[in-house]
């Protein structure tokens, strides 16, 4: 996936979810926008969020990690 | 916005370098839109920065108009150019790009609409005044045996929305026509997801020329000269050379005013070809398709009159002028190029992969050498075959054809089947050498050839 990446669903909403929380793999975490069109990211793991990688609107490309999560939490 | 414009480079291989040497020439920056599999790619390498926009196989990543459009967005790109194959004549990703205020280096979206389809781009042939086949759109496939009769045999049945010779069928009788119509009907559904076909009188002798125009959009066009790309496997060029040999100045009129008129009539802007079929056995001329973007064979025109085509197309996408001189009907210089696939010609042309493991190109004056491989590239099973264009120019055709001979024989590529051998044989052919043959000279030739050695 290439675009720009969103930690919350629309502009001043709160973040789908911060770090230190836990997750289970369908859990979203943020959205890619690829030419206006919104595409949901999910976990694709359970465990606990240790950290984003990118901040919020930032510019991602394909194969680029967003997040880090402790599976063994 | 910087004095430097980013140029998006929206491809791969050897195609990609050229694009990219071309941003270069014109003090651009050109940025690549990569795979997964060519992020460290000697493209990637050559460009300014790369965008990596989705997965090695082309469906998910070099085919997706929106990822391609978001890496020119994300660049801050002037312009997009999506050199040939891929997404090069597809008006999706032109328009993506249109609403962003990015120029896509190419023709309009409305002429990609006109020339991408084959009864749009007949009709507008036929408007221009140029000759086309004797053909007929078929209404009704169970009830075909009127429309053969006006066509005469032998014909070819075609898919409207086919293309890259897939979906044609000869038929030499009205038994065969009554019988295939409706399965190629059938066939043309699944392919193309439309069953429309039509009928075109067959030419089993014909040579295959084309026309390198450029339009400044106006209406106004240069004509580069001809190629003559009659040696084809399956449809698939092997060797093209400029200009077409042995054209007589009335047929080679004829086929420079027809372009003159198509690119007249589409308003066309920038790089194109008017491809038709020259017959060897008649003085028919037949209007065959416009190819809207660079070509592969591009280079032989390049060098055959002196310019770079390339550079010209990213100027006009930029608002500037293309710097292309007025040039006469036939070049100064006689120019061949060898496409080097990665495929064993002793095996039925199987495409292979793999690492090159050694990599030696011939030098001197008139040789080019179009590649991305370089020793130690691992080329990749993802994409097409083309590994390298050997291009090479001398005064005149028998001197150009001695001048290939020599260079095929001064290349080495290890590590990987080639379709070198095959180059070998098909120049010291004499019937090569003769100049003028038919399309459908090669495959024979090559099965006899292979025949004689078993």
């Amino acid at each position: 996936m290439i675009g720009v990446f969103y930690r919350r669903p629309s502009p001043g909403a709160a973040p789908f979810v911060e770090p230190g929380q836990r997750v289970e793999a369908d859990t979203t975490i943020g959205i890619i926008e690829i030419m206006k069109l919104m595409n949901p990211i999910v976990a694709g793991k359970a465990g606990v969020i240790t950290d984003f990688l990118v901040t919020d609107a930032d510019a991602v490309e394909f194969g680029q990690p967003l997040a880090t999560i402790d599976t063994s939490a | 916005m910087s004095d430097v414009p980013v140029i998006l480079v929206a491809n791969r291989g050897e195609i990609a370098m050229r694009i990219i040497a071309a941003a270069r020439r014109i003090g651009a920056s050109p940025v690549l839109a990569a795979s997964v599999a060519d992020k460290d790619s000697p493209a990637a390498r050559a460009a300014d920065r790369v965008i990596v926009i989705g997965a090695s196989p082309a469906n998910q990543s070099y085919l997706k108009p929106e990822q391609v459009a978001q890496a020119a967005v994300m660049a801050g790109a002037a312009a997009v150019h999506p050199g040939y194959g891929f997404l090069s004549e597809q008006p999706a990703l032109c328009e993506l790009l249109e609403e962003e205020g990015i120029a896509w280096v190419g023709p309009r979206p409305e002429t990609l609409r006109a020339v991408g389809d084959k009864g749009s781009a007949r009709q507008v042939a036929i408007d221009a005044g140029v000759p086309v086949g004797a053909g007929v759109e078929i209404d009704d496939p169970a009830n075909v045996v009127a429309l053969g009769e006006q066509i005469g045999y032998p014909l070819l049945i075609k898919a409207i929305h086919g293309g890259g010779g897939r979906g044609i069928r000869l038929v030499t009788n009205p038994e065969e026509l009554v019988e295939l119509a409706p399965q190629a009907a059938a066939e043309a559904v699944a392919a193309f997801g439309n069953g429309a076909l039509y009928l075109e009188r067959y030419y089993g002798r014909a040579r295959h020329v084309e026309v390198q125009v450029f339009g400044d959009g106006e209406g106004n066009a240069w004509i580069f000269g001809d190629r003559d790309c009659s040696v084809q496997r399956r449809h698939q060029k092997l060797i093209e050379e400029c200009p077409a040999p042995g054209l007589s100045e009335k047929r080679r009129a004829l086929l420079h005013d027809s372009s003159r008129a198509l690119v007249k009539v589409l308003r066309y802007r920038g790089a194109g070809t008017v491809e038709f079929l020259v017959d060897t056995e008649s003085e028919d001329v037949i209007f065959l398709e416009v190819n809207a973007r660079i070509q592969v064979e591009h280079p032989v025109t390049e060098e055959a009159f002196g310019v770079d085509l390339v550079a010209a197309q990213l100027l006009l996408a930029l608002g500037r002028d293309p710097q292309l001189p007025d040039v006469g009907p036939v070049p100064p210089a006689a120019v061949i190029e060898m496409r080097i696939n990665a495929e064993d010609p002793n095996a039925d042309f199987q495409p292979n992969s793999g690492d090159i493991t050694r990599l030696v190109w011939p030098q001197g004056p008139g040789i080019r050498i179009d590649t991305q491989i370089e020793e130690g590239y691992r080329f990749p099973p993802f994409y097409d075959s083309l590994m390298a264009k050997l291009i090479v120019r001398a005064h005149n055709r028998d001197a150009a054809v001695a001048a290939a001979t020599a260079a095929v024989r001064n290349v080495t590529i290890d590590g990987l089947k080639t379709t070198l051998p095959m180059h070998a044989y098909v120049l010291a052919h004499p019937d090569f050498i003769a100049g003028g043959i038919p399309t459908s000279w090669f495959g024979p030739v090559w099965e006899a050839r292979k025949e004689s050695l078993t």
